[in-house]
């Protein structure tokens, strides 16, 4: 009888609660092993998503337990519910339903490593006082024993009025037992009196660590609900008023003072007056805590001398030792970075290889025309694209996961930190940076392990400048045809440093000092801000779950393909429909004269094989020279002419803005060679040596088109543009914001444009 | 005031209190400052920053200048 009045009340307040499956929200701080049982729970059903307006991933899964259809939502690591960024306000969000479109959870399933329990039973203070039923999985139970540490669960729970579960999340111990008490909580909350609204109505939190404080933020609370849910359409919950009061200048506070006005900051203040008396509030929020969550520990943890701890410390000494722990630190990036460079240029030659079979399979069977050159050049090549860029992105992560699983990420931050600090940076920027140098793409996905959005932003976009292995073929194209192959250094027997070896090596300087010094220029502008704590927990070391590193491998692969894959395609395909627009029938027209009048002249036979090969290039280049994109090269040629350019070299920039290697065959093709050219190739080498001004040029009549002043401006253009369609498509991803992915294109280029100019006009002088 | 940044590896202390302000100063706390709060510092950082700490039951590492804000008393190394 109660439970059926509690399902009708239920069912007029939220129609869709009784209806979709259950919400359960994995909360827990960062190295608690969250991921490994969010993985266990959900397996590979999971779907990654952004939250609007944020950097913060969003990640679900839904599955049956134990007859239950659940949705698990994966917050980010947390240590606590202060919100100083937008960012950090997503956990609250999420925890008290307030996300657009998202339900109240009906659970929270919070991880605790049980190594650690005081410092994790922190967050546990706050997820308590928002009234949502909790589960806890006390988590590595075995590390924790492994370092003398037993904990008593069952006084645990009861201490705390919550299940608590033990589990050794890595090798999936407990889960029956944890999905147990996840399946029974929900049946407890199905059958309680408990609406999903409980605990929007100012009802009492479970947690009161302190009566004066509670006292203020109730009274807050009653005066500020009506006219805030008046402005905002929807109940203040008193959590964000504790927050808001706490929080000095921090995310909750913003929004109460955007939504009501700045009598709210005064009344805040005055709050702050009549509970603090003085002393600071967060010091006597987290003094408060840790009293009341010593209270309830005591006694349920025995504690006897453990190896473990002294075993990692032992590790630690070599790890970071003056010597040897930079030693280590640089074979292992080495090795990374060797990976990433080599193991995948075989797989990237495959790949590029089979989408070139698909190409020719695809144009025997069509019949020629826009629709063929539409799915071979535009479709096909740029699936190609994006495939290409897997291999690169799956070596990367299964490193960067591995050094993450075992506790080696963390110390990689320790060692690097104090010459990252002089670009503005911290040391967990030092990896994704490094890896900017084989790709940006994955570069730009590692920097999730950076916490502080402004550093990852800063980072996100420096990263691109680090010379990639992409801009390989346009440096060794224009350096091996314009640059002296000799010594540049003489008098010094047995050393041989060329001068095309030196300027592919200042090429890749001109790149990291550009990073370093936009790094700091950002973080000095754009991205000023309090500086970030770098207070990083130096986990224990453990064997890394190779399950755990593959699911996160095949998630983030999943992740480039569907999201940042799509908008590289998109732009695969409006790059094609330029180049190939408005192919006007004449042109066609002409050649097939052409062609009829050689088959009339030669006899049959290899040279006229050959004059019709040189005819259709011919045709392909007038084509390209006639199309929106050829045009627009004419038209902006004045906009280049200062650095050297004609509208030849103009439109092949352009042209490469999908990916600076397109350059090379783009140049291939206006100089009437087919597209098939590479860089090795010695009939493009010869057609850039000779190619000219036209005679009716009013400044350079007839003069070499390349030397050696503009065969570095294009390069120092290469090295610095964002001619990328993938790390922009990659960038608009993870910073959730066309904005950002427009400022990194912008801000390269203007760089690369500035730089060009400078190298051409001083080289002229020389 | 001996603070944090003072100590030598291996020193072993006890926390008085956190000084501050912002948001630096509260992730501090919340990570265990606290009055109280038993500490030892492990290692620097071989370049001199960040330093190891020992917070109760685990590992941390943070900048001289965190640590500065973190005054502190010291114990006997004894105790161990």
């Amino acid at each position: 009888m109660l439970s059926a009045r509690a399902t009708q009340r239920r069912d007029a307040a939220s129609p869709s609660h009784a209806a979709g499956p259950r919400r359960v929200v994995v909360v827990g701080n960062p190295n608690a092993g969250k991921s490994t049982i969010f993985n266990r729970l959900t397996g590979l059903s999971q779907r990654v998503g952004n939250y609007p307006g944020v950097t913060v991933e969003k990640k679900s899964g839904q599955r049956k337990i134990q007859g239950v259809e659940v949705e698990l939502v994966d917050l980010p690591g947390t240590y606590s519910l202060a919100a100083h960024s937008p960012d950090e306000m997503v956990a609250v969000d999420v925890l008290l339903g307030h996300e657009i479109g998202e339900r109240r959870p009906d659970l929270v399933l919070q991880v605790v490593d049980a190594s650690n329990l005081e410092r994790n039973l922190y967050l546990l203070s706050q997820v308590l006082e928002l009234g949502v039923p909790v589960v806890v999985a006390l988590n590595m139970v075995d590390v924790a024993a492994s370092r003398g540490v037993v904990v008593d669960a069952a006084l645990l729970a009861r201490r705390l009025s919550v299940s608590v579960v033990p589990v050794e999340g890595h090798r999936g111990i407990g889960m029956p037992d944890l999905e147990a008490a996840i399946a029974e909580a929900l049946a407890a909350r199905a059958h309680s009196d408990v609406g999903p609204t409980a605990g929007e109505n100012g009802s009492a939190p479970l947690v009161r660590f302190n009566d004066a404080l509670h006292e203020t933020v109730d009274d807050l609370h009653a005066e500020l609900g009506p006219s805030f849910e008046a402005a905002r359409g929807r109940r203040l919950h008193p959590f964000e008023v504790l927050r808001a009061v706490i929080d000095r200048h921090g995310h909750a506070e913003r929004r109460l003072t955007r939504a009501l006005g700045n009598v709210c900051e005064m009344r805040l203040e005055e709050a702050r007056g009549q509970v603090a008396q003085g002393a600071e509030l967060p010091a006597l929020e987290a003094k408060l805590r840790y009293a009341w969550i010593r209270e309830r520990v005591s006694g349920c943890i025995t504690r006897s001398a453990g190896e473990r701890a002294a075993w990692s410390e032992r590790i630690d000494r070599v790890l970071t030792h003056r010597v040897f722990g930079y030693v280590i630190f640089a074979v292992l990036m080495l090795l990374v970075f060797q990976s990433i460079f080599s193991w995948a240029q075989p797989l990237m030659v495959w790949i590029d290889g089979l989408f070139g079979v698909l190409g020719r399979g695809v144009e025997a069977v069509l019949p020629e025309g826009a629709l063929r050159s539409l799915i071979v050049d535009g479709a096909i090549a740029g699936v190609g694209m994006v495939v290409v860029f897997l291999p690169q992105i799956l070596i990367l992560f299964f490193f960067v996961g591995l050094l993450e699983d075992c506790g080696y990420m963390a110390r990689a931050a320790f060692l690097m930190d104090k010459v990252m600090q002089k670009c503005g940076l911290s040391g967990k920027s030092f990896i994704p940076m490094l890896s900017g140098f084989a790709c940006a793409v994955p570069g730009i996905l590692a920097t999730r392990v950076i916490e502080d959005r402004r550093d990852r932003i800063a980072t996100i976009l420096v990263t691109p400048l680090m010379s990639c292995s992409a801009r390989l073929p346009v440096y060794s194209i224009f350096i091996g045809t314009f640059v002296p192959a000799t010594n540049a250094v003489s008098g010094v027997p047995g050393l041989r440093l060329g001068y095309q070896a030196l300027t592919l090596f200042l090429l890749y300087v001109l790149g990291i000092v550009t990073a370093v010094t936009m790094a700091w220029l950002l973080k000095k502008t754009l991205l000023r801000g309090e500086k970030p704590p770098f207070v990083l927990e130096l986990p224990s070391y453990k064997w890394p779950s190779l399950r755990g590193v593959l699911i996160r491998l095949y998630e983030r692969a999943r992740a480039f393909l569907l999201r940042a894959g799509t908008t590289i395609l998109a732009i695969a395909i409006v790059v094609w429909t330029l180049a190939y627009f408005p192919h006007r029938p004449e042109i066609g027209a002409d050649h097939a004269r052409l062609r009829a009048a050689a088959v009339a002249e030669l006899p049959a036979g290899p040279a006229l094989q050959a004059r019709l090969v040189e005819i259709d290039e011919a045709e392909a280049g007038s084509y390209l020279r006639d199309s929106y994109f050829g045009r627009a090269g004419q038209a902006v040629e004045p906009v280049f002419r200062p650095l050297g350019w004609d509208w030849r070299i103009s439109m092949a920039a352009i042209a490469s803005f999908p990916a600076r290697e397109v350059l090379v065959a783009t140049l291939g093709t206006i100089f009437n060679l087919g597209s098939k050219v590479d860089e090795d190739s010695d009939a493009l080498r010869d057609s850039l040596r000779k190619a000219q001004w036209p005679e009716s040029d009013p400044a350079k009549p007839g003069a070499p088109l390349f030397n050696l002043p503009v065969a570095v401006s294009i390069l120092v253009f290469f090295a610095l543009c964002c001619q990328c369609g993938a790390t922009v498509a990659t960038i608009k991803r993870e910073t959730n914001s066309w904005g950002w992915a427009g400022f990194a294109f912008l801000y390269m280029t203007v760089l690369a444009y500035g730089g060009a100019f400078v190298a051409y006009q001083v080289g002229m002088m020389l | 005031m001996l603070t944090l940044r003072d100590l030598k590896p291996g020193d072993r202390a006890r926390v008085l209190q956190c000084h501050g302000r912002g948001s630096t100063f509260q992730r501090l706390c919340e990570m265990g400052f606290v009055e109280g709060a038993r500490l030892r510092v492990v290692r620097f950082a071989p370049l001199g920053d960040p330093l190891e700490v020992e917070l109760t039951d685990y590992h941390l590492s943070l900048r001289r200048t965190e640590a500065g804000m973190i005054e502190v008393a010291r114990e006997e190394a004894a105790r161990a």
